[in-house]
């Protein structure tokens, strides 16, 4: 069995390193020790059952949720702890979120431009530029111009993606970046992360699109009441889980 | 500090002018209340008679909303106050701020409830209709009552707006509040009645405030 | 008929009123410009305060918000003006209502920039700092466009409020439009003045009152 610490060795080799992370919401614990080393390129994908922390253990990789404890690395710097300069960590660390969460006053272009101009200070050419580039590894350059409300719900994930990846991060993070779309748009998205994926973006997704994991992954875990339960190559756990838990949760998704 | 005390809260001054504000207090609140139920009363009047959609009783409800909407309440009051003793109208100084305040708090009102009366889906009218209700019916069983819940927070703030502005009246020589304080700070050369004053409008109203905050609170806005 | 004419709508004496009044508009306008832009720039400090995560910052700013929410703005006005000078405070016609209208604005601003900053889901700063933008640079290109989009009307509404609140000056003998309006009234003893004055207001605010209803409407649909 692979397990995260024999397979990551120290976590500076690891694009992205998590170690013992602890979290709890007032009394009640959602993560218990966390391990997990993402490496160069690497597509890892987190399942669980609803309530287990995946969005939780996201959202404390760029810390938009603060670890109790624990440590998180990205390419060898610490995240975690004091004297961190946040926002320049956070450029690195992209993040797609379920809801989307465009800016609505902006048009898709100003919304990749934004943090261009502001946090990396470019000019405005550059900038929209860049910002071209972005989106039309979307598929979206004849978008650039329309507001978040004149697009679809699957556009709108993908400017989302576009915003992301102009920051040029050395990880991207994706929070259930599917399960507020209708079925007949969820494609379009897992194309553009597929594409994201081979131009080699190293990457941790928290999604229920099986069939997506099973094709483009390259490791699944499985977490549950805040621990990760098992985790190994998308073939052999579909095929043979390990794990009582997590043949429970695969048959209760296969319904 | 001993001056600011002397002046500003001076005991004897506060003793002697306590009981005219007080009075001014009982004006004040008589007022308030008169002109709160007389000004929703009407505005929501208003508002039903706009439902009917009769073109022209329509337009001059607008036309009065958006007058008594414009005009700073002290240029109406000043306006009837001296204007109508000139065409042989004489009314007291309290009846001119009663039938101003009145009208602009009924402007308001009648733009609040409209307001609440459109943002109630069609189909909540003609499912009304449809189950044999009359239109006026249909309105006050079915419409209004579920427009009241998007209509009070913005009608106790303006109520409240609209209430202290009782304090206009001693422009006018109005015995309320602020009319007893400004006339008793002259007579005793002393702020202590102003101080007074503003602790009573603030005692008043601050209850009303916090009110509407929780309202506001509990019946969260639609649309943003 | 004729004496409501003669008393009310008199063009000799409305002939004879303009000039002064529109002195005073000028006034008016005056004030406005000044306190307009420092009673949304308190009414922003306040409300950013009353959304604060420090809970001495988020009551003082509240505590703040509701005082002059209850103090009549005439009141206030003529504390500061008539009041004060017994601290030894002797504050000008218009310095008097620059402070007392700056409380009061400031007040309304609060609450209505709240209820915008409120409006705005927390989804939109969380995007905006995943991407590395500090809180300020959130504040001012995320959410405060959202926000104060999201109130315009309400902003509007107050806008027009505060220009109504400017006739207050004239209680403090500040030469804005009604001051010299009342003048002319008393000197002639007709109201012709006044209506005049009314009319300017009118004038004034009454698209901006019909910009305020389409905003809303469009809001609402
Ligand atoms: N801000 C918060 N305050 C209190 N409890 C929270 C908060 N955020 C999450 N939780 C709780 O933490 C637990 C884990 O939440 P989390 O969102 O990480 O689960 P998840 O695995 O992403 O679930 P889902 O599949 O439903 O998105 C849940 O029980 C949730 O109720
Ligand atoms: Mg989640």
């Amino acid at each position: 069995m692979e397990t995260v610490s024999n397979r990551a060795g120290t976590p500076s080799t690891a694009t992205l390193s998590l170690r013992a992370l602890h979290k709890s919401f007032g009394t009640f614990p959602v993560l218990n020790g966390i391990d997990l080393h993402v490496q160069r390129s690497e597509m890892v994908f987190v399942l669980g059952p609803s309530g287990s922390g995946k969005s939780t253990m996201l959202r404390c990789c760029n810390r938009l949720e603060e670890p109790d404890s624990g440590a998180i690395w990205v390419e060898g710097d610490l995240l975690t702890g004091p004297g961190v300069d946040l926002n320049k960590m956070r450029q690195r660390i992209g993040m797609v979120f379920q809801s989307f969460n465009l800016y609505p006053h902006l048009t898709a272009l100003g919304n990749v431009t934004l943090a261009l101009r502001r946090v990396l200070k470019m000019p405005r050419a550059e900038a929209e530029a860049e910002a071209m580039a972005a989106l039309k590894s979307v598929g979206l350059s004849d978008r650039a111009r329309h507001t978040p409300a004149q697009l679809s719900g699957g556009q709108q994930q993908r400017v989302a993606i576009a915003r992301a990846l102009a920051l040029k991060p050395t990880v991207m993070l994706f929070d259930e970046p599917t399960s507020a779309l209708d079925p007949e748009l969820v494609g379009d998205v897992l194309d553009v992360m597929r594409e994201v994926k081979e131009q080699g973006m190293t990457m941790l997704v928290v999604s229920h699109e099986m069939q997506f994991a099973r094709e483009a992954a390259d490791r699944v875990v499985f977490m549950d009441g805040g621990s990760i339960i098992e985790q190994g190559p998308p073939d052999r756990f579909f095929a043979a889980p390990e794990q009582e838990r997590t043949r429970a949760f695969l048959s209760r998704m296969r319904g | 500090m001993d001056v600011f005390l002397d002046q500003f809260l001076n005991p004897e001054v506060l003793a002697k002018y306590a009981p005219l504000i007080l009075k001014g207090a009982g004006v004040t609140v008589v007022l308030s209340l008169l002109v709160v139920l007389a000004g929703i009363c009407l505005g929501a009047l208003l508002a039903c008679l706009r439902a009917y959609r009769i073109n022209l009783v329509s337009f001059l409800i607008v036309i009065y909303a958006d007058v008594f909407r414009a005009l700073p309440p002290l240029v109406l009051i000043l306006l009837v106050f001296f204007g109508l003793p000139n065409i042989g109208i004489v009314l007291s100084s309290f009846t001119v701020l009663f039938i101003v305040l009145t009208l602009v708090l009924a402007a308001f009102a009648e733009e609040i409830v409209w307001a609440g009366i459109t943002s109630i889906p069609n189909g909540q009218w003609e499912a009304a209709r449809s189950t044999g209700l009359g239109f006026t019916q249909a309105l006050a069983y079915v419409v209004l009552p579920q427009a009241v819940r998007m209509v009070i927070p913005p009608l106790t703030n303006r109520a409240i707006a609209i209430t202290k502005m009782t304090a206009l009246g001693m422009v006018i020589g109005v015995p309320d509040i602020l009319g007893q304080a400004t006339t008793a700070q002259s007579f005793s050369a002393n702020a202590s009645p102003l101080t007074l004053a503003a602790v009573a409008y603030v005692v008043l109203f601050l209850p009303f405030v916090i009110a509407s905050r929780w309202l506001e609170a509990r019946f969260a806005r639609p649309g943003s | 008929m004729d004496a409501i004419l003669q008393q009310f709508f008199n063009i000799e004496i409305m002939a004879k009123a303009m000039p002064l009044v529109l002195k005073g508009l000028g006034m008016t306008l005056l004030i406005c410009a000044v306190v307009i832009p420092l009673g949304a720039l308190g009414g922003l400090a306040a409300a950013l305060g009353s959304v604060s995560h420090n809970r001495l910052i988020r009551w003082s700013a509240i505590a703040f918000v509701d005082l002059f929410r209850a103090l009549p703005p005439l009141v206030l006005l003529i504390f500061i003006y008539a009041g004060l000078p017994f601290a030894g405070i002797r504050l000008s016609p218009f310095a008097a209502v620059t402070l007392g209208f700056f409380l009061n604005n400031s007040a309304y601003f609060a609450e209505i920039f709240r209820a915008g900053l409120l409006s705005v889901p927390v989804g939109q700063t969380e995007a905006a700092r995943s991407t590395g933008m500090t809180a300020t640079q959130t504040l001012i290109w995320v959410t405060l466009p959202q926000a104060v989009r999201n109130v315009l009307p309400d902003l509007l509404s107050n806008v027009v409020e505060i220009v109504k609140l400017t006739s207050l000056a004239s209680v403090v003998s500040l030469g804005e439009m009604l001051h010299a309006a009342g003048l002319v009234r008393s000197l002639t003893y007709n109201a012709s003045p006044l209506v005049l004055a009314g009319g300017i207001y009118l004038l004034l605010l009454w698209p901006l009152i019909r910009l305020i209803s389409h905003f809303e409407r469009r809001i609402a649909s």
